[in-house]
Formats: C-alpha cells, sequence, structure tokens
C-alpha cells in the first residue's frame, strides 16, 4: 500500500504508513488562517488517543485552537522540533510541520475522511 | 461569527483595506481590518521599526462646543479639563457612580471646542452620558463623517514631516490643524502602540486620498487591529472592554497619574465627578486588588481569563489581557492581583487548560515607549 493523505473538515490532515501508523498535521490552509504560530503544546507520546481528541494547542500571536485527532489510536511520536521552532509549521505544514505519529486503532476510520481533491474542492466553498 | 452585511458599517477606508488584501472582521459593530496579508507579527515589528497605518475610524469622535465645555466636561471625568492648555491633549477616563470606569478617552482642547475621542464599543453610551449630563450646557457634535487614521512608529515625523510641516513644539499629547498633501487636517502627536505617532482626524471624503498618499511613502505598511492589540500589550496600555470596565476603579487599575493633582483631595477643584466619594477613599485607603503586568515564564501565552494563583494554589486574580509579544518575543500579560502580591518580582501562577503555569510580576511596560518629549 502507498502512502495517502486524507483531510478533516477542520483543517488536519493524516497520511498512512503501510506499517499500521500515520503522521498527523495541520494543512497549509490552517497555517495561513491561524498566522505566525508562537507555541505548540504536543501530547505525551504513550496516550490513547480517540479521533475528535483535542490533542494539541497551537497559539498564534492571536489566539489558541486546538488540533483535533482525524484517526484513534495511541500517540508513538511527537515532533519535538516544533517546540523550539513552531514556525516550521507555516513554512512546511505539510512536510517538517508535522505534529504527531500515531498507531492506528482502526484503519476504517480513514474512510471517512476527505481525499485531496474533495479537500481542495471545500476549500473553494 | 460575522454578522449580516446590513448592520455591520463600513469606514471610510473600507474598499481600500479589502483591495490590499486584508481579512476582515466585525468588531464593535463596524467591519475591520485585522491584518493585512503581511501577518500581524511582522505588522507588529513594522510599526516598531518603521511606521504602520491604521484604521481607527470605528472610534468615536466628538466635538463639545461652547465656553462652559470644559467646565461641563469636568463633571464626568477625574481629570483637569479647565486648565488644559489650548492644542494639549490629556487621557481621561468617564466614571460611573460605583467609581467604575465607563470608558477611556481623549480630550483635546483644540482652542474654540473639546476634541474627544471614545473606544468605538461605548461611542453610543459615552454620546448618550454626554447628552444626558452636559447636553444642556455644551454642544454636543458627533463627528460622523471624519476618519481616523493613526500613523505610528518611530519614522512617522519623517514620513509627516515630507508631507507637512510640523514645528519641533508638536510633542507627545499635543495637537495642530495641519495640511497634509492639500487636505485639511485636526492632527494630534498620539496613538496607543508606545511608539511616536499620529492620529489624523479627517473628512471622510479626503480619508481614502489621504491614506494611499500615506501608505504610499517607503517607510509606511498598513497594520489591522491584530498588531494594535499586540502593540498596546506590550506597551502596558489599556484595552476598555478586558483591562477596564463598569467594576474596576482608576486606583485599581493602577491609573492613579491619569486622576489630575486639581481634582483629588487637596486639590483646588477636588471631587466633583461621577463615584468620586468611593475613588477619593481609594486614593486614601488603597485598594484590595491591583493591574500589573505578568510575565510566563515559559513560551506558552497566558491569555485573557486565565485565573492567578499564588504559589500554595490559592486563587488571587486572573488575567486580563494576554497573548505573544513579537518585539519581546515572548508571552506578555495583564492582569489584577491582590494588592500585596502586585509587587514586581512576585512569583504566581497562571492557570491554563487545568495546569499551573509559572509566571511572575513586572512593572509595566514590556517595551520602552517611545513617546516625542521634545529636543
Amino acid at each position: 500500500m502507498m502512502s495517502t493523505i486524507k483531510f478533516t473538515e477542520d483543517h488536519e490532515w493524516v497520511v498512512t504508513n503501510d506499517d499500521g501508523t500515520a503522521l498527523v498535521g495541520i494543512t497549509d490552509y490552517a497555517q495561513e488562517q491561524l498566522g505566525e504560530l508562537v507555541y505548540i503544546e504536543l501530547p505525551e507520546v504513550g496516550s490513547e488517543v480517540e479521533k475528535g481528541d483535542a490533542v494539541a494547542v497551537i497559539e498564534s500571536v492571536k489566539s489558541a485552537s486546538d488540533l483535533l485527532m482525524p484517526v484513534s489510536g495511541e500517540i508513538i511520536e511527537v515532533n519535538e522540533e516544533l517546540d523550539a521552532d513552531p514556525g516550521k509549521v507555516n513554512e512546511d505544514a505539510l512536510g517538517a510541520g508535522w505534529f504527531l505519529r500515531v498507531k492506528l486503532a482502526d484503519e476504517g476510520e480513514l474512510d471517512e475522511l476527505m481525499d485531496e481533491d474533495k479537500y481542495m474542492e471545500s476549500l473553494e466553498d | 461569527m460575522s454578522q449580516p452585511d446590513e448592520t455591520t458599517r463600513h469606514t471610510a477606508l473600507h474598499d481600500l483595506h479589502v483591495e490590499l488584501g486584508a481579512r476582515m472582521v466585525p468588531f464593535a459593530g463596524y467591519s475591520m481590518p485585522v491584518q493585512y496579508p503581511m501577518g500581524i507579527s511582522k505588522e507588529h515589528i513594522q510599526t516598531r521599526t518603521h511606521a504602520g497605518l491604521f484604521d481607527v475610524s470605528h472610534m468615536g469622535q466628538v466635538l463639545l462646543k461652547g465656553e462652559n465645555a470644559a467646565k461641563a466636561m469636568e463633571t464626568l471625568v477625574p481629570v483637569d479639563i479647565i486648565d488644559l492648555p489650548a492644542m494639549k491633549q490629556r487621557y481621561a477616563l468617564f466614571t460611573n457612580e460605583r467609581g467604575g470606569i465607563m470608558d477611556d478617552l481623549m480630550v483635546t482642547n483644540a482652542g474654540d471646542h473639546l476634541f474627544v475621542v471614545v473606544n468605538a464599543a461605548c461611542k453610543e453610551q459615552d454620546i448618550n452620558h454626554m447628552r444626558e449630563n452636559i447636553g444642556d450646557k455644551v454642544e454636543i457634535e458627533v463627528l460622523e463623517d471624519h476618519a481616523l487614521l493613526a500613523l505610528q512608529g518611530p519614522q512617522a515625523a519623517a514620513v509627516m514631516s515630507r508631507l507637512t510641516t510640523i514645528s519641533d513644539d508638536m510633542i507627545f499629547m499635543t495637537a495642530a490643524n495641519l495640511n497634509i498633501d492639500g487636505i485639511q487636517c485636526f492632527v494630534t502627536r498620539s496613538g496607543y502602540s508606545g511608539e511616536d505617532g499620529f492620529e489624523i482626524s479627517v473628512h471622510n471624503d479626503d480619508a481614502m486620498q489621504l491614506a494611499r498618499t500615506l501608505l504610499a511613502q517607503p517607510e509606511v505598511e498598513p497594520v489591522g487591529l491584530g498588531a494594535r492589540d499586540s502593540l498596546r500589550l506590550e506597551a502596558g496600555l489599556c484595552l476598555y472592554g478586558h483591562d477596564l470596565d463598569q467594576d474596576t476603579s482608576p486606583v485599581e487599575s493602577s491609573l492613579l497619574w491619569a486622576l489630575s493633582k486639581v481634582r483629588r483631595v487637596d486639590g483646588e477643584r477636588p471631587g466633583g465627578y461621577p463615584g468620586a466619594d468611593i475613588i477619593l477613599a481609594q486614593i486614601a485607603n488603597g485598594v484590595e486588588r491591583k493591574r500589573v503586568g505578568i510575565q510566563p515564564q515559559g513560551r506558552m501565552p497566558v491569555r485573557e481569563g486565565a485565573v492567578l494563583t499564588d504559589t500554595e494554589g490559592h486563587e488571587i486574580g486572573k488575567v486580563t489581557s494576554g497573548g505573544f509579544g513579537p518585539s519581546v518575543n515572548g508571552p506578555v500579560a495583564m492582569g489584577y492581583v491582590k494588592t500585596q502580591l502586585a509587587v514586581p518580582g512576585t512569583d504566581l501562577f497562571a492557570i491554563v487548560r487545568d495546569k499551573p503555569v509559572p509566571v511572575q510580576v513586572v512593572k509595566l511596560p514590556f517595551v520602552t515607549q517611545k513617546y516625542y518629549r521634545g529636543k
């Protein structure tokens, strides 16, 4: 299985790997809306989270918002580089600005998310 | 959420904001630019290092006319207005009968009248307040057809000098009638960024041309309400409805400096404004809480509404403004604490998402105010 990218209505992305894990972050549209990020609070590695849980806090100059889990599972890694440089999310939201890696509890949840075409379409509304 | 268009008012510069790519948000009944494509952080730095142009036309501009204007105004504010020299400006507060603050405002003696600027969210209340209480003594003219532009930053004076003539004695908190590039304006050397700068009152018909002329200067970029908020917070300046309200007195809010000596107990004209007995007693006896600067110790912003506790976890106050200061390059906040803890260096905690975050009481402002006080 090739890695695929899926999106939520709340502007999170999830890229799955064939080892049953996935990377999670926020979209370029989301970082642009938030503006320059100044602080990111990441969850603890090892925590079990449900789809929809607010697991990370994203602080911009103006406001604080949540990253909502697009899928359920166990957090197995977080991007610690965001502690020192939250601006990585502004620079490269879909790459170096990833938030966390999760071990998927239910791969079926991915089917409920949008593919890239559908997500891009939703931004035009 | 955004309000329906029919209830949202536009300033004279609305089309320019849209043209410049601003993100417009509803604010105090107006559609206002919260930021431009540059973004809040860069707009903030732009204002601290060069110059920023702000549209603050949503604020209320009111003229008080008649020979009794200053005397009448003194019945509403704890400030010396009678002795305010011509073309000088003063910060003032409308107080209520409980000694709380109805609004903060700027009063300028414009020669044959007083020029008053009040907050957008309070202007209807303030105008009614003046009409009800001093309307029989002064003529109250609301400048509905005027825009207000703020040019702020260390290079604001150089920009103005290119387009008009500013005399050397036009220092902080003074005013002048200026012809800027052919446009007649009433200008005060003031603002709310902590930087040197000007607030320019101009007829709506000329506002667009003036704004375009100012933005055409190489030092100037448009700056939105987002950066206006972070600039004033770093400068330790209060935002009405957040740091000041109807239940907070000028003494509690550490605005004692704004209460003129002549209006105090030993002054020539003591009291004589709403809530004077309470406020004068507070000056004499002290208050239980005070507004202070709050410096979060880490990188995490501590925002409005966060509860403050002492080191033992007892609630002792609340954050009233908080965010990230781009010039400080770290979180900054202010709030109210019990007076015995309102001492710089006092360690406290702010409760953020149910967790205690170490903060310290600090002296305001977070950045040095750079007002022009003369050579």
